[in-house]
């Protein structure tokens, strides 16, 4: 038997999100599952019953009627009492629960036997988890959104414009953590054309805020800020010092600041003091994303848009859901690669499998029995290092010069000594017409090096078929010896083996002096501007 | 004419084979030295053929020898596929190589050759030696070059166990042999260790290339053209001809750069790659160290994906590699690039130094496609443009486009330069499989998560794009 999933009305006051969308329906249909919605569930993101029906969803008239005829509940908001209670009993719920913040909550569902996915509790860490994950999407929706309340707040263009009536500077935008909300919002205000500066304690997302047209600010001070699990971890005080001189001059600088800084299980850090709020120009706008966990600006009154000192600070806690198509489609999907997860078999049927990751992080309640926190995740043993493979890179780097560095004085040293040697001995046993040869080579190998570190790297081809035609000159070695003006002792002189070398030679490098030359000229031909 | 007139006529044709290689310095100029090094050798074999050391009685055989080579010559250039010319260079080294052994071997048995002092003889008898030496390696190297790049021979590197012994006692029996030659007293006793020595040399050539992994084809090629300049140089010595010591020592040099310049390309020294196999100086390459095996999902797109990527696009880099080349794509590259220029996205080439099989490969494939030169950068010039890029898209490579080697020291390529193409917003990868390079490292680009992976032929799969952006 089909299980059904149910989709009820959100009933958090101001939430316009719904659990899953009508594209998504067809696809949990797909998978096996029944899907009931409550009526009006989708209104508020405009998807309206109609539609829900239409990609085969039952409509239900009440929550009651819904809690009651569904086997698992989809939802955004945790649960409120007044929802556990309806709820069936040994049924599944997947939502955020937050089940650090909502003690009295796990309790409730435990006592209903249920077994709950608490999306915000997925293993962030699992990369094949990413898929699933709620808070990323929302993270992302909600940076979008902050860049956009910021702008209805604020006065001017983003944008920096030559007008006829003269020239427009660009808004100068902070923001002040670089996670997913934070790099959204990066991407969100540089596209919109502002200068977009950004900080934050983890150094290595600089290279992201970069790739999404921001400015990376460093911190005047050397510590490092990742924490584990992506986020970021609490500074000490000499780097918070230097961090809020930043800050600081960051505020009397920009128009815009947004604030992402959240540290998991903390308070918000206070990173906007009243003091900076002051500087800044009348007009600016302050958006605290933080707002819901204390705010990261010291006059955010959360939930509200106030202005302070001149300046517009906004403390919305439901950015997300001021975009809730898009947050609600997003979540929606979500939902469903977790529903995948749990229903490989796509029988409509779900396997709360413990040995999988990605599932056992989820699950905080199974059949009543609190299963949160979840044993951290054994990551597969990194394998042994080989004992060579660590030192082989380290040996040889040692011998190459690197790119254009200038050669170490010993190897040096050891060249011009190995030269002297070899040079020595020459002078010393050589007769005076070698001696003349070998000045010709020394010196052609210098013209040789000379000429051809000129060469561009993308003729290198053609330089080598070149080179090769070129070489092709060994010819008149054969040619003089085809027949030569005999004069010596010719007596025993093997004239027919000799001529034979040289003209079968003869013909080997005509091959090369022709080919090479010919094959030249037509790769040369193909380059054009 | 005397041989005053030849010796000038040596200088002139030195001088415009300077100029030749000189002219490479830009494609514009590039052409003019071709043609200056045309003139150079019809100078230099006139000079020598009209000389005072060819007699009349010659003049038929040598035009006969030069009109069966040259035409021979002539075709193989007409007909032969610019994703072959790694394969027509090597196979033209080898010529240049056997050649220089027969001279030698002609020059040694020739009794005509008179010597004023007994030094003079040993003298050039060790430059017969050596140039016979050299010019054996070239050959049978480059004929093993030539079988491994035309797939006639495997890839694989062949590692026979002990190999640096094997080797090493090549070297001492050639030593031990050219000490008897240079005793020997007549020709007859001479040319046995002659011989010998040109046998060892040969299996050298052959052991040499054969350890060589695929991805070091480039160094060989490099460093094969540079032996025959050697070559040439040594029969020069052997026949007291400066113009031959002057040209062989150009090449020689030439070759000798350009594989410095691939080993700096790939960050491994030129000793490690003439001993053959990659990674195989600690354990197997397949452990990526303990920074752990990149792990994760891959995201693969469709054809259709990708044209929708491209067509959204305002700037696209295009790395291509030798996968391009295998599957002839460089065609359909060319016309996506066309179109997308035609619609104001500003596409680029990024060429790592040994993408391919030899130095400059893509640059010729991409010029055969008839893509203008001027959008055809190198790594040096284009690595800083990837953050500021929509679209990089790798076609056919793999190792050089791998992460690992900027953040992974323990990994086998670390250290070597790549092409940061997962610093542009999406990176497309097209490959056949998953298949790790000829580094045999994985590579942590694929599972970034702005790479997407469009698997399969790349000319199927380009062919496709092409006709979803036409559409």
């Amino acid at each position: 038997m089909a299980l059904r999933i149910g989709v009820p009305k959100e009933t958090v006051a101001g939430e316009k999100r719904v659990a899953t969308v009508p594209d998504v329906v067809a696809k949990l249909v797909k998978l096996g599952f029944r899907v009931a919605v409550e009526s009006g569930a989708g209104d508020a993101a405009n998807f309206a019953d109609d539609t829900y029906r239409a990609a085969g969803a039952e409509v239900l008239g009440t929550a009651t009627e819904l809690w009651a005829a569904s086997d698992i509940v989809f939802k955004v908001r945790p649960p409120t009492p007044a929802e556990v209670a309806l709820m069936r009993e040994g049924g599944m719920l997947i939502g955020f629960v937050w089940p650090a913040q909502n003690p009295e909550l796990m309790q409730l569902l435990a006592a209903k036997k249920a077994t709950v996915l608490a999306i915000d509790a997925l293993p962030r860490q699992l990369s094949r988890a990413q898929k699933m994950d709620a808070l990323t999407s929302m993270a992302g929706v909600s940076g979008y959104r902050a860049v956009i309340e910021a702008a209805n707040a604020f006065g001017r263009f983003f944008n920096g414009q030559v007008t006829a009536a003269g020239k427009i500077p660009p808004a100068k935008v902070f923001i002040a953590g670089a996670g997913v909300a934070g790099l959204a919002a990066i991407g969100t205000a540089a596209n919109l054309g502002a200068i977009v500066r950004a900080n934050d304690t983890r150094a290595e997302v600089a290279d992201q805020v970069v790739s999404l047209g921001g400015e990376f600010v460093k911190v005047d001070y050397e510590e490092e800020g990742a924490g584990g699990g992506g986020y970021a971890k609490v500074m000490s005080e000499g780097f918070q010092a230097a961090q809020r001189a930043m800050y600081a001059q960051q505020a009397s600088d920009a128009d815009i600041i947004i604030t992402t800084a959240l540290i998991p299980g903390k308070p918000a850090p206070r990173l906007i003091t009243a003091e900076m709020v002051q500087s800044m120009k009348p007009g600016s706008v302050i958006v605290d994303m933080a707002a819901e966990q204390g705010g990261n600006c010291e006059l955010t009154v959360p939930g509200e848009a106030v202005v302070r000192h001149g300046v517009t600070i906004v403390g919305y806690t439901d950015l997300a859901s001021r975009l809730a198509k898009q947050s609600s489609t997003l979540y929606a999907t979500n939902l469903l690669r977790v529903t995948e997860e749990l229903c490989k078999a796509k029988d409509g049927a779900v396997n709360v499998n413990f040995e999988d990751d990605a599932i056992r992080g989820l699950t905080v309640l199974r059949s009543g029995e609190v299963t949160w926190p979840p044993p951290p995740i054994k990551l597969p043993a990194p394998p042994p290092k080989p004992a060579g493979a660590a030192a082989v890179p380290v040996a040889s780097k040692g011998h190459g010069h690197g790119a254009g560095e200038p050669m170490s004085a010993k190897s040096l040293a050891i060249v011009f000594g190995v030269g002297a040697v070899l040079f020595g001995l020459v002078g010393l046993y050589a007769p005076a017409s070698f001696l003349s040869h070998f000045t010709v080579f020394v010196l052609a190998c210098f013209v040789g090096y000379m000429v051809v570190w000129n060469v561009t790297p993308s003729l290198h081809t053609p330089l080598m078929s070149v080179t090769n035609a070129i070489s092709s000159i060994i010819a008149i070695g054969a040619l003089i010896q085809v027949a030569p003006p005999l004069t010596g002792s010719t007596v025993d002189r093997p004239n027919a083996l000799i001529l034979g070398l040289a003209v079968f030679s003869l013909v080997l490098t005509a091959i090369n002096m022709f080919g090479g030359f010919a094959v030249t000229r037509r790769m040369l031909a193909m380059f054009r501007k | 004419m005397t041989a005053s007139l030849a010796t000038v006529a040596y200088i002139g044709a030195t001088i415009l084979f300077i100029l030749s290689l000189g002219g490479l310095s830009n494609p514009e100029t590039a052409r003019r030295g071709n043609v200056l090094g045309i003139i150079g050798m019809a100078i230099a074999v006139l000079a020598t053929v009209l000389g005072p050391r060819v007699t009349p009685g010659g003049y038929a055989w040598i035009v006969g020898a030069l009109v069966v080579g040259g035409s021979i010559g002539l075709y193989a250039a007409r007909t032969v596929q610019m994703t072959q010319m790694p394969e027509l260079v090597a196979l033209m080294h080898s010529l240049v190589g056997l050649a220089a052994c027969l001279v030698g071997f002609a020059s040694y048995v020739d009794t005509s050759t008179v010597f004023p002092t007994p030094a003079e003889k040993t003298i050039h008898e060790i430059e017969i030696y050596i140039g016979i030496l050299i010019g054996a390696i070239t050959f049978s190297g480059s004929v093993i070059a030539f079988g491994k790049l035309s797939g006639r021979i495997g890839g694989k590197p062949m590692l026979l166990p002990a190999r640096h012994w094997i080797n090493l006692l090549g070297l001492l029996v050639v030593i031990w042999f050219g000490r008897v030659f240079l005793n020997a007293h007549d020709i007859p006793s001479g040319i046995t260790p002659l011989i010998v020595m040109t046998v060892v040399s040969l299996l050298f050539g052959v052991h040499m290339v054969m350890a060589i992994g695929g991805a070091d084809m480039p160094v060989v090629v490099s460093m094969l053209n540079s032996y025959s300049g050697w070559a040439a140089a040594a029969t020069g010595f052997m026949l007291s001809n400066d113009l031959l010591i002057v040209t062989g020592a150009l090449v020689g040099s030439s070759g000798a750069i350009l594989s410095y310049i691939m080993c700096r390309a790939m960050n491994r020294n030129f000793v490690s790659v003439i001993a053959g196999g990659f990674g195989t100086g600690g354990g197997a390459p397949a452990a990526a160290g303990a920074a752990g095996q990149p792990a994760g999902e891959v995201a693969p797109v469709s054809a259709a994906e990708t044209a929708e990527m491209l067509r959204e696009a305002k700037n696209v880099i295009i790395v291509p590699g030798y996968g391009m080349a295998v599957a002839q794509a460089q065609h359909t590259v060319y016309e996506i690039t066309k179109l997308l220029r035609e619609r104001g996205v500003n596409v680029r080439f990024g060429i790592h130094p040994v993408a391919g099989r030899m130095p400059g490969h893509m640059n010729v494939l991409l010029a055969e496609a008839k893509v203008p030169y001027d959008i055809v950068l190198e790594m040096d010039e284009i690595n800083a443009d990837f953050p500021g890029t929509d679209v990089s898209m790798v076609i056919g490579a793999n190792d050089i486009v791998n992460p690992a080697a900027q953040d992974d020291p323990t990994s086998p390529i670390a250290g070597m330069p790549v092409l940061e193409v997962w610093k542009a917003r999406t990176s497309i990868v097209m490959k056949r499989s998953m298949a790790s390079g000829y580094a045999g490292v994985d590579n942590p680009l694929f599972y970034k998560d702005n790479n997407r992976m469009l698997f399969g032929d790349a000319k199927k799969m380009l062919d496709e794009v092409l006709v979803a952006l036409k559409a």
